[in-house]
Order: C-alpha cells, then structure tokens, then sequence
C-alpha cells in the first residue's frame, strides 16, 4: 500500500501542485496584466485609466472576470457547435500547456525536457489552430476574415523567428532553455552578441501574439473584433486569457533567449540577493510594459506592409544572421556545441 | 549623403524609436482626465440642465399659467392645465415636463414672464425607469426649493445679459 501510494499517487499529486503553481499566478498574472494594460495606455493618452473599483483600480479585473463569467454564452444558430465551443479552449490551454518548460530559476522547471525551446516553437505554433477554429465555426465572414489574417500573419513571422531562435541555438549550443540561461551566465546575455536578431525577435512576437501594431486579425476598425466577434461571456474570456497568457509566454521567451533568463543583470552583491525567479519576473514584466508601449505608440500596419515587414526584410534578415552567427562562431571557434563535443 | 542618413536612420529605427520616446514622455507627464465623481468641472451660470419650478420669497408659486413655455416648446415635452383658485388667481392644476423629450433648448425659461420655469444647473438626474423622468408639477416645484439659492444667484449673474 505504501509503495503504490510513492509510486503512483504521489507523483500524480505531485505535478498536479507543481502545474496549479504556474498556472494560478499565471491567470493572476494574465488579469493584471489586463489592468496594467489600460493603466499604461490610459497614462500614455493622459487618462487615468480604471481607478474606481479597489483601491487605484485594482479591483477592476475581478470585477471583469466576474462579469464575463455570469453573462450568456450565446452559440450563433449557423455555427459549427462542437467546433465553436472548442476553439477556445484550445487556445487557453495552449497557452498555459506551453509553461511546462519555461524555467523560473535554475531547476525550477516542471518539465525539464532537452528539446524545450522546439517544444515551444511548436506549441505557439499551434495556437494558430484555436483561431482558425474560431473564424471557421463561427460562420461569420468577420470572424473568417479575422481568422485567416491570423493564420498568414502567424506563418510568416514563425519563419524568421525559428532562424532567430537558431542563430540563438547556435551561441548556446543546446535547445534545452535551463541549458541556454546557464550558457549567458558563463558568457554574456546574448542581447548584446545578438541584439539585432533580439529586436526582430521582439517585434516578431509582436506579431505572433497578434499585438499592436500588428493587431490585423482583431482590427476593429475593419474585422469589428476579428476571429472572435461571436464569442461572449466564458467562451470569449478564455480567449482573451489566451492572448494574454500568450503574451506573457513569448515575454519569457525573450527573456530565456536574450536576456539571461534568471540571471541578476550582474553577479555581484546587491544584485544577487534577490532570488532567480524574481528576476525573471521583473524581466518579463518590463518586455510586457514594451508589449503595452508599442500599443499605445504606433498605428496599425496595412495587410500588405505586414506581408512585406515579415517575408522581404525579416526573412532575409533572419536568414543572413544564421549564416553570419555561424560564420563567426565557426571562424573563431568558439562554437559550444564543437567544444563540447572536443573535450568528451 | 542623404541615402546614407537615410539608410542608418531606418537600421537603427530611428522613427520607432522617437516615437516611443514621445509617449514614454507622456507617460509621465500630468493627466488631464478629470476624476468625474469626486472631481467636477466648471458650470457657466447659463448651463441649462434639469428644470425647476420657482416660487416668490413669500411661498407663492411664480406661474400664472400663461402657456408660453408650453407654446414655444419645440419638443413639445410640456404640458400645461390651468383653472382659476379660489381666490380668483390664475394657477396651473397641472405642470408636466416629459424629460425624455426635452431637448434642453432653453426656450420655456426665454418665454416665461415671471421666471417661474427655469433650468438649473443639475445634470445630475438619471434614473432606473423611463417613469421617473416624466416630471409633474410637484417634482418640478420640489426641485425649485431645493436649488432656489443656486437658481436666484445664476439669475442675478445673467440678469445684465439678457
């Protein structure tokens, strides 16, 4: 009895709490990030934002969570039901799914896998299925429309950032994530090799999240909310949590890729008393403010000037950079991966 | 040289850049917002807002029933029943402004003689039910008490204009 409890309860109870301790900071994180968003706009357009409900407003996205969650899921009678209703799930739960191997701190990982940063690439790759559900099942041409910017939108930038995360792969010499923080500890944070690539990097995420100003699938002028117009009450906030569990994810990414992950800004002593995570944390919260900044600054792109931005500048772009990335490290030798591979 | 300062300009995303740095600026800076509940803005005496009833200093009400506000009303909102008192003087037995179509124009204080009906500075009115917005004479009369201080003084600012 003993044994069946260490060997198979356990374990199972064991993930479940690791997996509610991403998650439920997470959704906290997600809900504020809401909030910090339209403080940080508001701010920026000399408004001051939600400051009503709580104290400076910080009540407010409760409040909206709770409205969400008590209105009517209203199902178009043209739509695909089954679909309809699975579309927004999927995105929600691939946007948490893809958490399993970001790592907040060194081993504070809940799947510590060596393929992490394929596993993530595929992950928010698929995030383009719960969308064109979405469109689909909605039989709405608004929603279609929407669904089908995104779908583009999504292919084209994942390109140049695969070529950006190999450039990356190249310096660190391994897809482990933990691997690839622990690579800038001994070296630098690959920000300053890569800054370049970082930067498209970061605007590609811009676009991958379908953020300002690359919000085509949702531009409201045109798509009135884009794949998701039919969506409302639950089915819509799952959506919305997605998004914005997205964003946080890709701010992460960048984090682990370019700007060392855990790592304190320089290893010595007022820097290093605050623990890996926290770091991690402040990081990712100012790529979000970068997130929310980029919103409140630029205009939306044209359909055709974001085609062209992703296909006829990153693309090469990104291209050239896998060549001189591994030109450079090959020519001087430095290549971890060869090293690595010496030393045995 | 042009294409030169051109090209770095648009490498380094000099224009991004800028603008970020305008808004980042504005981040900062004051907000304009005023914080409607708890802060309001200023009212000009001429605001023309819900409507009131006014009564002489001796509690007698101010309208003799003329209909002129009825009359010159473009919306038609007010109506008006008149029958002498028993005194013999010429009162309203019914006063109704219907709210909903008002349009806030301004013309029934223009029109009366006496200053009887006038519109105050409260916009401060809204209500649960379409009901509540159809003012009688007992309203209307309520509303002048209550405001009469605020009333006299914006008329007595208005006075040398009109």
């Amino acid at each position: 009895m003993v044994e069946f409890w260490w060997t198979y309860i356990w374990p199972v109870i064991w993930i479940l709490l690791q997996i509610l301790a991403i998650v439920v900071p997470l959704l906290v994180g997600v809900a504020y990030l809401t909030y910090a968003e339209r403080k940080v706009i508001a701010a920026m357009h000399l408004r001051r934002g939600p400051n009503v409900v709580g104290v400076y407003g910080l009540l407010q996205p409760i409040a909206d969570g709770m409205k969400l969650f008590f209105k009517e899921t209203v199902i178009p009678s043209g739509a695909n039901r089954i679909v309809f209703v699975m579309a927004p799930m999927i995105t929600f739960s691939l946007a948490l799914v893809a958490w399993a191997v970001i790592p907040l701190g060194d081993g504070l990982v809940v799947a510590d896998i060596n393929v992490g940063i394929l596993y993530l690439f595929a992950i928010s790759s698929l995030g383009v299925y719960g969308v064109l559900m979405a469109g689909w099942a909605s039989n709405s041409k608004y929603a279609f429309l929407g669904a089908l910017r995104s779908a583009a939108q999504m292919v084209s930038y994942e390109i140049s950032m695969g070529f950006i995360i190999i450039t990356v792969l190249i310096v660190a010499g391994s897809l482990n994530l933990s691997d690839i923080v622990n690579a800038q500890k001994e070296s630098v944070w690959f920000i300053i090799p890569l800054f370049p690539m970082a930067v498209i990097f970061f605007i590609s995420t811009l676009a991958e999240t379908n953020r300002h100003p690359f919000d085509l699938p949702e531009a409201e002028a045109e798509l009135v909310a884009g794949y998701f117009v039919e969506y409302s009450s639950m089915t819509f906030a799952l959506f919305f949590l997605g998004e914005y569990a997205n964003m946080i994810l890709m701010a992460g990414m960048t984090t682990i890729l370019f700007f060392g992950g855990w790592l304190p800004p320089f290893d010595i002593a007022p820097f290093n008393w605050l623990p890996g995570p926290i770091w991690f944390i402040i990081k990712m919260c100012m790529l979000l403010f970068i997130f929310l900044w980029v919103r409140a600054t630029f205009p939306r792109y044209r359909y055709d000037q974001l085609m062209r931005l992703g296909w006829k500048v990153f693309l090469p772009i990104s291209l050239a950079a896998v060549v001189i990335v591994g030109g450079v490290v090959l020519a001087f030798d430095i290549s971890p991966l060869a090293n690595a591979a010496a030393s045995k | 040289m042009g294409v030169i300062d051109r090209g770095i300009r648009s490498i380094f995303l000099a224009e991004l850049v800028s603008g970020m740095a305008l808004t980042l600026r504005y981040f900062f800076r004051q907000k304009v917002t005023l914080n409607y509940p708890y802060e309001k803005g200023p009212l000009s005496p001429r605001f023309r807002g819900e409507h009131a009833l006014r009564r002489y200093p001796n509690g007698e009400e101010r309208c003799f029933a003329c209909k002129l506000c009825e009359a010159v009303c473009p919306a038609q909102a007010i109506t008006i029943e008149a029958e002498p008192r028993d005194d013999g003087s010429r009162r309203t037995t019914r006063y109704d402004i219907d709210m909903v179509k008002c349009i806030y124009c301004g013309f029934c204080q223009e029109a009366c003689p006496v200053d009887a009906i006038v519109e105050g500075p409260n916009f401060e009115f809204a209500t649960e039910t379409r009901e509540e917005l159809l003012y009688d004479k007992e309203k209307l009369l309520t509303n002048g008490d209550r405001w009469e201080t605020e009333l006299a003084a914006r008329l007595e600012m208005t006075a040398p204009y009109r």
